[in-house]
């Protein structure tokens, strides 16, 4: 599935234009985007969290040459799935 | 941000009606889930991927009490960042 099912999905379901329905799928994303690069959270109730993670720096290796690099802080964006859509995966 | 204040962002954005706002959000995301439960993936250029991992059992531990437990097999939903929402939340914009 990628944007233009989703669009596809608003266009049919939802009777708005295909152009509407494609601008208002980006204006969905674009807010989370927005809100997740100024660092907050967002929260989608039965879907899930998507939320910031603050990564200290640390020693890590280069696995194929086996020398020692610093990896630097940085900020991570991890996924966790709500419980409801938990118990539907497994259901 | 939660999804009624999501809701709420779109409708001003786009001047539409709570209602049509929360039509479009809950869609979304209705069909997110029936994806994944199909066992299917979302691929959303510049945003990221979901894909659902299944996991094997295992002999976990309460970290409270150190008793052994099994934890049975699962499938979860994994989503991987894209290039262009990951440079934008190490930035900071």
């Amino acid at each position: 599935m990628t944007k233009a099912d989703i669009i596809r999905d608003v266009h049919e379901k939802i009777g708005v234009s295909k152009s509407d329905a494609a601008r208002f799928v980006e204006s969905v994303l674009d807010i989370i985007k927005d809100t997740l690069a100024g660092g907050e959270d967002v929260k989608i109730s039965g879907f899930g969290k998507l939320s910031i993670r603050e990564k200290t720096a640390r020693r890590g290796r280069n696995p194929q040459t086996g020398q020692e690099i610093e990896i630097s802080s940085r900020k991570v964006l991890t996924f966790k799935s709500s419980q409801v859509l938990k118990k539907a995966l497994n259901s | 941000m939660n999804k009624s204040e999501l809701i709420d962002a779109l409708s001003k954005k786009e001047d539409l009606t709570e209602k049509q706002a929360a039509d479009i959000v809950g869609l979304m995301f209705k069909s997110f889930s029936n994806q994944l439960k199909s066992g299917g993936r979302i691929e959303i250029r510049g945003f990221g991927s979901f894909v659902v991992r299944d996991y094997d059992a295992y002999t976990g531990r309460n970290p409270k009490t150190g008793g052994t437990i099994q934890v049975a097999p699962k499938r979860l939903p994994f989503f991987k960042v894209g290039k262009e929402l990951k440079e934008r939340v190490n930035a900071g914009r």
